[in-house]
């Protein structure tokens, strides 16, 4: 059962019925105290990469280990010592705050006072509505507790299926500070998300799109092997802006980013040329400038190649 | 010309709870206006009050030129809407949904089949114009959705979230269609917490606590408060503890 890894999966495939390939051959590892992100848009096939590892769903093919153990033989060990907090919300509605987190507590055979220095930093920030019943609360609020409730007998592993979605910015960024603060613990962590700019926020990631993981790196070598030149365009008519650009003779592509357009090139372009042509299609109000190069780039040209 | 969108003091309260907090504001034709905020910030009861569902406790808006206390018919045939969480029938075919859709519009039948025909075509769901809706990926559901929510060419659309969770090339070919949309004078309402979605609007507004905190551009947001993207401006406003600069 030894093995350097915290999280090891090797060539997992999963097919639900004849049609659906969630996963295709997928390999990835996490090492132990490592936050890793696996990052994809809907029916990527994270959920389902997740309920493998938590040992909720049996793998068609391939191995994977948590912690050095099987996720086929050793499932009662697996599910003793990781944390698992569904996409869903799945605490009970009708219990308290503080019952809930008593009642995960006692399954697992501790204390809320036993591992309380783990969750003070979660926990605390709810314990002035802890008789409020879960169903209650705010979104903000059931992500802390469910969370808490993932954390209380103090996991080795925990995963996290889509923690933020469905939250608003400020209770997202209050749940990435948090998660910063359990890696310190040592704890390795595993978190899904359908938000790009997460991404950013792990110490590596697997980009993940219909079953097949596109790339695992640290964020910045993923940005970084974005190998095309890449300009942000703005005129006073975005619409025709992105027409105009996709007929360019030298666009690889072109895609609307925020109130720029990202314009990859297939080669060494002047900027100048391309205000040029700009200039030639009556466009008024022309800035363009160097982009710097996004998660989200890097996913699109991924996704493109495949 | 006249705006697409006026509120003034606009107001909801639900007993002591004041949800919506004198919102006055203006959205213009053919505009894409975001209509950001936290949760709880109050921004689903005004769009309900802008859409004829719940009579405002107090103030005056105007939608598509009619009154939301005594047009909230008309209002409703002059918007689209379209949601994340339902639009589209899922045990109906695409072309079962166009064909609802279009008779609760009150669309003539002639109309109906054209619009199926040229919807269909421009999503380039031709092969799948026969499968069931849950059978479709969540970006083309997504799409089609959005077709469906202007195919009885409303003056103004409601978005709310439209593309959590789909992948990004699929996410832009939508904010290309909504593109398309308000260049042909459409005017799109969207609340997303998705602050890159922000970014894609002419205006937008960020509520806090049942009142406007901001409304501009994202390019003068951005200046106004010294940010780099319009995450940062809208923790900037709405983060407890922070004051807005």
């Amino acid at each position: 059962m030894s093995n350097q890894f915290a999280i090891d999966i090797q060539g997992v495939s999963k097919r639900y019925g004849k049609d659906v390939q969630a996963l295709d051959e997928v390999s990835l590892q996490v090492r132990p105290g490592e936050l890793f992100g696996l990052i994809g848009p809907d029916g990527a096939g994270k959920t389902t990469l997740i309920r493998i590892l938590a040992t909720l769903l049996l793998a068609d093919e391939g191995q994977a280990t948590v912690d050095g153990w099987d996720v086929r033989k050793d499932y009662k060990q697996i599910r003793r010592n990781v944390g698992y907090m569904p996409g869903r919300f799945s605490l009970y509605q009708d219990l308290s705050v503080e019952e809930n987190l008593t009642f995960f507590a006692t399954i697992f055979g501790t204390t809320i006072r036993e591992n309380y220095d783990l969750i003070r930093d979660i926990y605390g920030q709810l314990e002035p509505f802890r008789t409020r019943k879960a169903g209650k609360l705010s979104g903000g609020m059931k992500q802390k507790l469910a969370l808490s409730c993932a954390l209380i007998h103090k996991p080795s592993v925990l995963f996290l299926d889509e923690p933020t979605t469905g939250v608003d910015a400020v209770s997202r960024h209050e749940f990435w500070e948090m998660l910063q603060r359990l890696r310190q613990k040592g704890i390795t962590i595993l978190v899904s998300t359908p938000y790009m700019d997460e991404a950013s926020l792990c110490e590596r990631v697997a980009l993940i799109q219909k079953g097949r993981i596109l790339s695992i790196d640290t964020p910045a070598n993923i940005v970084g092997s974005f190998d095309k030149p890449l300009l942000a365009i703005r005129t006073d008519d975005m619409y025709r802006l992105i027409n105009d650009l996709r007929q360019f003779e030298s666009t690889h592509s072109a895609y609307p980013f925020g109130d720029y357009v990202h314009l990859a090139l297939d080669g060494p372009i002047w900027a100048e040329a391309v205000h040029a042509y700009l200039v030639g299609k009556e466009h008024t109000g022309i800035e363009i400038k160097p982009a710097e190069v996004t998660i989200e780039d890097s996913f699109m040209e991924l996704m493109s190649k495949e | 010309m006249l705006p697409a969108i006026t509120a003034d003091k606009l107001t909801k309260r639900f007993g002591d709870f004041t949800a919506v907090n004198q919102i006055t504001f203006e959205v213009k034709k053919g505009e894409i206006f975001g209509f950001l905020g936290a949760n709880g910030a109050g921004k689903t009861t005004a769009i309900r009050m802008l859409n004829g569902l719940s009579r405002p406790t107090a103030g005056k808006a105007q939608v598509a030129g009619f009154d939301v206390y005594r047009q909230t018919e008309k209002i409703k045939r002059r918007i689209g809407y379209m949601s994340q969480k339902f639009s589209l029938y899922e045990d109906l075919t695409v072309r079962e949904n166009i064909q609802f859709y279009g008779g609760i519009y009150g669309l003539p039948l002639a109309e109906i089949r054209r619009q199926m025909k040229q919807l269909v075509a421009g999503l380039g769901m031709e092969p799948y114009a026969r499968n069931l809706v849950k059978s479709l990926p969540l970006g083309w559901r997504q799409k089609l959705a959005f077709s469906i929510s202007i195919m009885h060419n409303p003056e103004i659309v409601f978005l709310d979230e439209p593309t959590g969770g789909v992948d990004p090339i699929t996410r832009r070919q939508f904010w290309e269609m909504i593109y398309k949309a308000a260049n042909e004078g459409m005017t799109v309402f969207v609340t997303t917490h998705y602050m890159d979605e922000a970014e894609y609007c002419n205006r937008v507004s960020i509520m806090a606590d049942g009142r406007i905190a901001a409304l501009d551009t994202p390019h003068a947001l951005k200046e106004q408060f010294h940010a780099t993207s319009m995450n940062d401006v809208f923790l900037n406003l709405t983060r407890p503890g922070r004051q807005a600069s």
